[in-house]
């Protein structure tokens, strides 16, 4: 009796979440997944089953470039804001010793995203323009006579922006990890003829991990999605996933946007489940 | 055209009202229009009771969705005209699978080659329309002039009109039923900045010159961007066209090619999609060369810095816009859609469109509402006497300025190409995208 109450309750407790989960999660997927497989023409989709969208997609040599593209982004983001932000939170963690500064300092870092993330991009075209500050600082230092062109409209300048927009998602998860480590851990290791660095990669490496984990998979599955970002750094030159897929639906293109789509969440997903395996989150929540 | 051009063109035209001449001559109008409608509809005592009771939604892609003109329709006509901003593709897909959710449609002469068919729509009646004599001639056989040649692409009059009231089918004479009511329309080039380019630009193939490598841009709008791809193609003398507005698969393919190695050539500083993004790229200087639609060049041009719609020996791109008839008006609001147009055509709308650099369908009508100089300025490519101001009054040319490209008869003669949907859409995108992901 007592366990079947108790079997009741708990269904009870989880029919919220599991609600909103199949509204506004599994409904629109299993959508997205049906209409993969319409077809459509210029003004209009119609229902049917055919392969055609996945065999274009997977068969055409644009899709595999840009993924190529796509995931060359990702990982340098992902390691350019991992080394950021892994110094960042260590410093906060690790040498800043008032709790109040600790606080101080992290508020300090969250500065730049208390304006709009489409502001923070843009700002930077001006700034890497032909004849924008840094190129005038250049020529008028003397350091080059030429305006640097590779600045801007191009894939330095998409991963520029997308390491400034999403540092602090490391830095976050990141610093949380560090701030959980017993610190006699450290007293420890020194205690037992460790240097510093050794003291870093055995102790405090893996103990963040998680928190690396973490920032990783924000990073990675943002940057994956990302088109707007793309679209105005490379200058409308360079494509990615994201802005595929927003192509497609600009043109009506539904069933090829949702067969597009279907395919980015696949390898998302492929890259968290590598990414859990390296690291038990689990375990350290 | 898309969306973006024409919250530009709104937030133009929210601000300010209109100027006192233009008032005073719209109202004299109103009183014409007044007795008009009388001679129309044949129960004027009725129709000043009903007439204030009828809503026309019109929605559309265009730059003519303007505020201004809806407050004018109520203040001459006396009925309420809603209007619904969308872009392209959107404004095509809603006319054609939700036929009753508008009233009046603002669509592109290409989009109507598909829409029209579909049937969510009725072809005007032109016995109706007392300004019909006054449409330009370009709307009526394609021939500007009698011996202007008939431009590629999706034509004005190869859509518009078509063989009976109720029929679907396009003429390919000028009958009694039309389609569309041509509203707004114009002639695109290359932008230049002339302050950067020291030799003189006179073809669509300058903008693949190595001289300007790292500072050309296209916009890259597939359906327009093609086109302008083509007419670039087609100067430098490597592709020839059958059609270059309905090419075939292996036109598509060359093109593309060509537009392929330009760009890894690092001929191109970026590809423009908004209105605001072509302004920014040749205000700053990042381009010098681009293509560029007329109402980006005087947003260059007003920020002080020397801009140029370069007139082309291969000629214009043209693409034009138009209002229909929704199949389901009928008695009043049907009434009420054509006394709307016949409006329309009636010479105030028009003058605001040519104040704009568009051009009115109606020429002679517009011609009434305009000042000599105004006239001679925009029309007649004739150097401006007295500083030319925009519909909403701010400075647009100073005294002495000459229209890039000269009168409408040299800038309209001169169209090689319609916008148009192709046959060959679907393969189009999918090589275009290569394009960009190139």
């Amino acid at each position: 009796m007592a366990s079947d109450t108790s079997k009741r309750s708990s269904y009870f407790l989880i029919t919220p979440m599991a609600a909103i989960f199949a509204v506004f999660l599994v409904i629109p997927l299993v959508t997205i997944v049906i209409v993969s497989f319409w077809d459509y023409d210029e003004y209009r989709i119609l229902p049917d089953f055919i392969l055609e969208n996945y065999s274009y997609l997977l068969g055409s040599s644009v899709t595999w470039s840009i993924y190529l593209n796509t995931l060359k982004y990702a990982a340098l983001t992902w390691l350019f804001t991992l080394l950021i932000g892994f110094t960042v939170a260590y410093f906060l963690a690790f040498h800043v010793r008032s709790l109040t500064w600790q606080i101080v300092l992290f508020m300090v870092c969250t500065i730049p995203f208390w304006t709009s993330n489409i502001i923070r991009m843009i700002s930077w075209i001006p700034f890497l323009g032909r004849n924008g500050l840094l190129n005038s600082a250049l020529i008028n230092l003397g350091i080059v006579d030429q305006p640097l062109e590779f600045l801007l409209f191009s894939d330095f300048a998409v991963v520029l922006a997308d390491v400034h927009l999403y540092a602090l998602f490391m830095v976050v998860p990141i610093f949380n990890s560090m701030m959980r480590i017993d610190r006699s851990l450290i007293e420890a290791a020194r205690d037992a003829g460790a240097s510093g660095f050794e003291t870093l990669k055995s102790v405090i490496v893996p103990l963040s991990k998680p928190g690396i984990a973490i920032g990783s998979i924000f990073v990675i599955t943002v940057v994956m999605g990302d088109f707007i970002t793309v679209r105005l750094m490379s200058g409308g030159q360079s494509a990615s996933v994201g802005l595929q897929i927003s192509n497609e639906i600009g043109l009506l293109q539904y069933p090829a946007a949702a067969a597009s789509a279907v395919v980015l969440l696949i390898t998302v997903l492929l890259i968290v489940t590598a990414l859990l395996r390296l690291v038990d989150i689990r375990k350290e929540l | 055209m898309t969306i973006d051009i024409k919250k530009s063109a709104k937030n133009l035209l929210t601000d300010n009202a209109v100027s006192r001449r233009g008032f005073v001559k719209g109202a004299a109008v109103a009183t014409g229009a007044a007795i008009g409608s009388g001679a129309i509809t044949g129960f004027p005592t009725i129709w000043a009771q009903n007439i204030k009771n009828v809503t026309l939604r019109q929605f559309g892609t265009g730059v003519s969705n303007i505020n201004a003109i809806g407050d004018k329709v109520k203040e001459d006509l006396g009925f309420t005209l809603q209007m619904t901003a969308l872009d392209s593709d959107a404004v095509a897909q809603r006319a054609v699978t939700q036929p009753n959710s508008f009233d009046i449609a603002d669509i592109e002469y290409w989009i109507c080659k598909k829409v029209f068919p579909a049937g969510t729509m009725q072809p005007m009646d032109t016995t109706k329309l007392k300004n019909y004599k006054y449409i330009s001639k370009l709307f009526i056989d394609g021939k500007l002039t009698p011996d202007s040649e008939i431009a590629q692409g999706t034509a004005p009059h190869t859509v518009g009109f078509v063989e009976g009231k109720d029929s679907v089918d396009f003429a390919s004479e000028p009958t009694q039923w039309m389609t569309l009511i041509p509203t707004i329309y114009n002639a695109d080039t290359l932008g230049i900045r002339p302050d950067l380019i020291d030799r003189p630009i006179d073809s669509w193939a300058d903008l693949l010159d190595p001289a300007f490598k790292g500072k050309a841009s296209i916009l890259n709008i597939p359906s327009i961007g093609i086109m302008d791809a083509a007419m670039v193609c087609e100067a430098m003398g490597k592709v020839t066209y059958g059609d270059k507005g309905n090419m075939t698969k292996d036109e598509i393919d060359k093109t593309i090619a060509i537009m392929i190695d330009a760009k890894n050539e690092g001929q191109f500083r970026a590809f423009w999609k908004s209105f605001d993004e072509s302004v920014n790229l040749m205000a700053s200087g990042e381009v010098v060369i681009q293509s560029m639609w007329s109402p980006a060049v005087a947003a260059v041009r007003s920020k002080g810095i020397a801009c140029k719609y370069q007139p082309l020996k291969e000629g214009y791109r043209a693409w034009g816009g138009g209002i229909g008839l929704a199949k389901h008006l009928s008695g009043l609001e049907l009434e009420a859609a054509y006394e709307y147009i016949d409006w329309y055509l009636s010479g105030w709308v028009g003058a605001y469109l040519n104040r704009q650099g568009y051009y009115s369908a109606a020429p002679e009508t517009a011609k009434k509402f305009m000042s000599e100089d105004e006239w001679g300025f925009w029309m007649e490519g004739e150097a401006a006497e007295g500083d030319i101001l925009s519909p909403e009054g701010k400075v647009m040319e100073k005294a002495g300025a000459v229209r890039d490209g000269g009168s409408y008869e040299e800038r309209m003669g001169s169209v090689a190409c319609w916008n148009s949907v192709m046959d060959e859409n679907k393969h189009m995108i999918r090589k275009w995208n290569e394009f960009i992901a190139a």
